[in-house]
């Protein structure tokens, strides 16, 4: 008897509580900046895509679920000629952003991503690309790597001197 | 044996063998020293100081001097310390120093992931770059089709001009500039010359020289899959490491073989790959009758029809097949219809060559026993350009001179810049004996050029000389005589001579003369070598499982007693005249081509089936020494491609015929070749049966690091496959299985924790620059008769006369473009030279033609029209054509060509 008291006046304390449920979808939960979602590809500042195939956000992935083939364009430039990201496998660990040398791959705050066909599930470099830089803005990595591509020659990246007069045998 | 030494390593005693350096006692014990100038084939130079340790005067010495491991000798009481802090700090040190130029390119760096560089920056601890200055760069070259550049990437080991120009002996390739500007590159852009300049990508030790073939497609070591293998591109056998993904064949690697071709391949062997994922390929089986590739079903009935029994029916082989492959063939047709399927003229020398290695006292050398010879004769062979490796160990051997010199002095062998000092010019005996001037000759004693009838007189003159037994050559000038003396004196006194020689001029006289050679040494109690180039990767074991050339299997059909021929991976207007061949299929009612690539001869027949590449396929190569070797699947091809062996089985379980049928795995086939073929009796003693497992683990083709698992096939369906089956090998297509060192002959890749790179193979020998632990793969199939009575040959050929308007034609040889398979890759076919006729200038004259001008000649009634090259050191009324180029195949050299002089112009 006395715990039927007690449990229909702990029901009545809870009416004036703050409430917990968020009413999904109509109203978003609050997501961290830092939340492991959707993953998507980024462009550097200059627009060109940030991905140089390097393979190492594959090699890190602890499912095997990224694929890629690297190839080079006219400009020098590498990218990938296929990126592919099995989110069905995928179980958004964010090492494949942690070993990414460019931040050209990201995990966003979306987490929403349920499909009805597995197959859904497979995005494409098309499905994963994006226009804008994502959480890092100004990073380029061909303004820092030595290699040259065309408009960045040999010796205008950042701390790099001229390049050598192999035939100066001045000091 | 060598002396041993107790050395304390950290204060524990360990014994290595006197007078090694200490880096290469240490590395050799297992213990991790990062260095980088040091090679083990190259030796050291103390250049790069990273191999830094801290040695003691003795146990009561506790400051110690820090000393470069790699040019300190091990001597009994060595005092060192590999973990003592300073010398930690000194390394790390030295690393940083390193990386302050070093550019921000291991994402985009091909050698990132089997980088030396970034092995070692790990092993010693340097993480964090200080130095906030800017970073020296350099402009690139463009090295031709093989190699890239970016020579941003160096960190100035020299071993890149230490192997080009020293080991390799090329002269367009060095150092240049100044102090923190030294560059390594040639004196303008363009293609580098040397045969083995693809060997600066493993030399390297980073990424300034990268292969610029796997550039295209690339992919990381890690993420390829790989198996051992074996060169198909010549006699000689080499061992290579192919690597997939995506079931494209992406690069070949160097597989070590202590025997055979040690740290090194040529270039045609390591850049030839690409036509296995050519456009040429056969995928699917093909019928005349249809445009469309048929069904696999289809072709199967219609073959079985035209094989039922009873039919008559004869197999071609061929010696760029498999042994499996050749011995299937021989099995489905009778050994009595089965053609090796090599020229008329290949087939006589071929088996001259069997019967001199197999019946006479003198040994078939390996290469790495070719290149530790004291004396070299090389006879009518031009080794560079038809077995390229064989040259670059002959190179070795004429360097071992100055290790007589520096015994004298006491200095170590391993101390390279001191040995060359101390040796200067000074060379071991090699005399050279071609036809044509041969790149070898730069490090000749001697040299001489004459048409083979007279290169044979030399031989059998030097081989009287050192015994006269062996008969004597009439009428020889005195010159000839005097080198022919000469020759007999120096190889005399060696202690290992070596005679080389081959199929090259394709002369039996010239290979009965160099058996003479070594027979009256080893008659004289030395023990000589012989070392012969043949032309193909299973040229050698073809020829020791069957007889009948190409044209004995013409001759049959010609007798009217063929309805059907199958023609095993062979391209039959290579092998004979145009006109022979295309008779020979008129009168053969079904012609059935079971091969990997679209050849003339496969345009011809009825019925085509995709047979594996060497990468899709397993089996057996017998290479010039006789060595038997295997080379294992590396990757699963697409659609109906399949072993010949594989092919020739089903079709004769279709067809009714008894046999095969129980042949599951590749064992069976090389048990029932070993049980009835008698030269193949020890084939599978090195074999590693397809059951063999470690702690019940297949070896793994993937890298325990392979990536994209669950998503390179989630585009066709999200669904894993299934790694596929490998019912031949202890193998897996997968990577999962037993992670540590399998046996020598079952090494997919070299790795070992921290040592990405190819240097990991330091953890693979039993000694650094020794064998591979458990001794080097690969199975001799015949050795000497010690007591052989077998007897000189004796038909010394008459001297060669020169005739009016006429010229006797030999082949030269181009190490791209001679070949057939590397032929249909793009790289080697861009390097290859066109069809010519190289002429003595003054011949030249005498026929009214000069350099670039066309001639016509005719040869067995045909007239060919090519430009003329001038070659001022061939002998007059010689000239020579290049062996296997477009639009010359199928000649049969030597062969007398008349000039016809009225050519215009
Ligand atoms: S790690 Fe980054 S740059 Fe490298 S392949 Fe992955 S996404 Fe591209
Ligand atoms: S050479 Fe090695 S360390 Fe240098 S960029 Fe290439 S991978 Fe990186
Ligand atoms: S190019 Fe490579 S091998 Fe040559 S010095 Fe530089 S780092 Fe060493
Ligand atoms: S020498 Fe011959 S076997 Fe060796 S890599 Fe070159 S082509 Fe291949
Ligand atoms: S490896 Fe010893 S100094 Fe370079």
């Amino acid at each position: 008897m006395f715990s039927l008291i007690r449990g229909a006046w702990t029901v009545l304390l809870h009416m004036f509580h703050r409430r917990v449920t968020v009413q999904y979808p109509d109203a978003k939960a609050y997501v961290p900046p830092r939340w492991r979602g959707r993953i998507i590809l980024s462009r550097d500042p200059d627009g060109g895509e940030r991905c140089v195939a390097c393979y190492l956000c594959a090699v890190a992935c602890p499912v095997d679920c990224i694929a890629l083939q690297a190839t080079e364009d006219e400009n020098g430039r590498r990218y990938p000629e296929f990126f592919r990201i099995n989110f069905s496998r995928c179980i958004f660990c964010g090492f494949c952003e942690e070993a990414c040398p460019t931040y050209a791959i990201q995990l966003t705050t979306d987490y929403e991503m349920g499909e009805y066909k597995r197959s859904s599930l497979v995005y494409e470099k098309e499905d994963l690309l994006i226009s804008g830089t994502g959480k890092y803005p100004g990073y380029n990595f061909y303004r820092v790597a030595g290699l040259a591509i065309s408009g960045k020659d040999k010796g205008e990246a950042k701390d790099e001197e001229p390049p050598v007069d192999v035939k100066s045998l001045l000091p | 044996m060598a002396k041993m030494a107790t050395i304390y390593i950290d204060n524990k005693p360990y014994t290595v063998k006197e007078g090694d350096n200490l880096l290469h006692a240490c590395l050799s014990l297992g213990f991790d020293i990062p260095y980088f100038c040091w090679h083990p084939a190259m030796h050291s130079v103390g250049a790069c100081r990273q191999c830094a340790v801290k040695q003691f005067k003795d146990e009561n010495d506790t400051l110690g001097r820090i000393v470069m491991s790699c040019m300190t000798p091990a001597v009994e009481g060595t005092r060192i310390s590999i973990d003592d802090e300073e010398v930690r700090a000194f390394r790390k040190s030295i690393i940083e120093f390193l990386m302050t130029n070093h550019p921000h390119d291991c994402p985009v760096c091909d050698e990132g992931g089997e980088c030396h560089l970034q092995d070692m920056t790990v092993m010693t601890g340097h993480s964090y770059r200080r130095f906030r200055f800017k970073k020296r760069t350099y402009r690139n070259q463009y090295l031709g089709p093989f190699v890239n550049h970016e020579m941003n990437r160096c960190i100035q080991c020299y071993r890149c001009v230490r192997f080009y120009r020293d080991y390799a002996g090329g002269r367009d390739f060095g150092a240049f500039a100044s102090h923190h500007h030294v560059y390594f590159g040639r004196h303008k852009e363009g293609a580098l010359e040397n045969e083995f300049s693809g060997n600066l990508v493993e030399i390297c030790p980073t990424g300034v020289f990268t292969d610029k073939t796997f550039k295209r497609h690339y992919t990381r070591k890690w993420d390829l899959q790989t198996a051992p293998s074996v060169c198909v591109h010549c006699g000689l056998g080499c061992n290579t490491i192919p690597g997939e993904r995506y079931g494209l064949l992406r690069r070949i690697q160097n597989r070590y073989n202590g025997a055979v071709n040690g740290y090194f391949l040529c270039d045609r062997g390591r850049f030839g790959y690409e036509f296995v994922n050519a456009e040429r390929r056969i995928r699917q089986p093909l019928m005349k009758r249809s445009s469309l590739p048929v069904p696999r079903e289809e072709v199967m009935q219609h073959l079985s029809r035209l094989i039922y029994f009873g039919a008559r029916v004869i197999g071609i082989g061929s010696p760029r097949a498999s042994l499996e492959g050749n011995f299937a063939l021989r099995s489905l047709v009778g050994e009595d219809h089965f053609y090796t399927g090599v020229s008329a003229m290949d087939a006589r020398l071929l088996e001259k060559i069997i019967m001199v290695l197999a019946k006479g006292p003198a040994r078939s050398s390996s290469l790495a026993e070719a290149g530790a010879a004291d004396a070299v004769f090389v006879l009518g062979e031009d080794v560079t350009n038809s077995a390229p490796l064989l040259a670059l160990s002959l190179r070795q051997s004429v360097r071992l001179k100055p290790m007589e010199i520096d015994k004298r002095l006491h200095i170590p062998e391993w101390d390279d810049s001191a040995v060359r000092n101390a040796a200067q010019q000074e060379k071991r005996p090699l005399f050279v004996a071609t036809p044509y001037r041969t790149k070898l000759e730069e490090v000749s004693t001697q040299a001489y050029h004459a048409a083979p009838d007279d290169l044979a007189r030399l031989g059998f003159a030097v081989a009287h000389e050192l015994d006269n037994r062996s008969p004597a050559v009439k009428g020889l000038p005195k010159k000839l005589h005097t080198l022919a003396e000469g020759i007999a004196r120096v190889l005399s006194q060696a202690e290992h001579p070596l005679i080389v020689s081959g199929t090259g001029c394709g002369s039996e006289a010239v290979l009965e003369s160099a058996a003479n050679v070594a027979w009256a040494l080893c008659r004289k109690n030395r023990s000589a070598d012989l070392c012969f180039a043949v032309p193909e990767c299973n040229s050698l074991g073809l020829a020791l499982m069957g007889e009948g050339s190409v044209s004995d299997a013409f001759k049959a059909v010609h007798d009217g007693a063929v309805d059907t021929a199958i023609i095993l991976e062979n391209d039959l207007y290579l092998r004979a005249e145009t006109e022979d061949v295309n008779s020979f299929f008129d009168k053969v009612r079904n012609v059935i081509v079971i091969d990997h690539s679209v050849t003339g001869t496969a345009s011809k027949a009825d019925v085509v089936v995709p047979a594996a590449a060497f990468a899709e396929g397993d089996g057996t190569l017998v290479n010039n020494e006789g060595r038997a070797q295997r080379f294992y699947q590396v990757f699963v091809p697409d659609r109906d491609i399949e072993e010949s062996w594989r092919w020739l089985r089903d079709i004769m379980a279709a067809s009714g015929r008894p046999g095969l049928k129980h042949w599951t795995g590749l064992d069976d086939i090389v048990q029932a070749m070993s049980n009835s073929i008698k030269a193949f009796k020890n084939i599978a003693e090195s074999n590693v049966p397809a059951g063999y497992r470690i702690t019940g683990q297949h070896i793994p083709r993937q890298p325990h690091r392979y990536s994209g698992r669950t998503a390179m096939h989630a585009n066709i369906s999200v669904v894993e496959p299934k790694p596929p089956e490998d019912k031949d090998s202890p193998l897996s297509f997968s990577m999962e299985g037993f992670s540590g060192q399998p046996p020598a002959g079952l090494i997919p890749r070299f790795w070992a924790p921290g040592w990405n790179s190819v240097q990991a193979l330091n953890k693979f020998q039993s000694e650094v620059g020794g064998p591979l632990t458990g001794g080097d793969p690969g199975q001799r199939l015949f050795e000497p008769v010690q007591e052989s009575t077998v007897s000189y040959f004796d038909e010394v050929p008459g001297a060669f006369s020169p005739r009016e308007n006429e010229l006797l034609l030999v082949r030269v040889y181009h190490i791209f473009g001679s070949e057939e398979l590397s032929a249909m890759s793009p790289c080697i076919a861009e390097s290859a030279p066109g069809p010519y006729i190289g002429l003595k200038p003054e011949d030249a004259e005498l026929f009214q033609v000069s350099e670039g001008r066309d001639v016509r000649i005719s040869i067995n009634d045909k007239e060919y029209s090519l430009p003329v090259k001038y070659l001022p050191e061939l002998p007059s009324g010689v000239g020579v054509l290049p062996a296997g180029l477009r639009g010359l195949e199928g000649l049969e050299l030597p062969a007398w060509g008349r000039i016809n002089n009225q050519a215009k112009g």
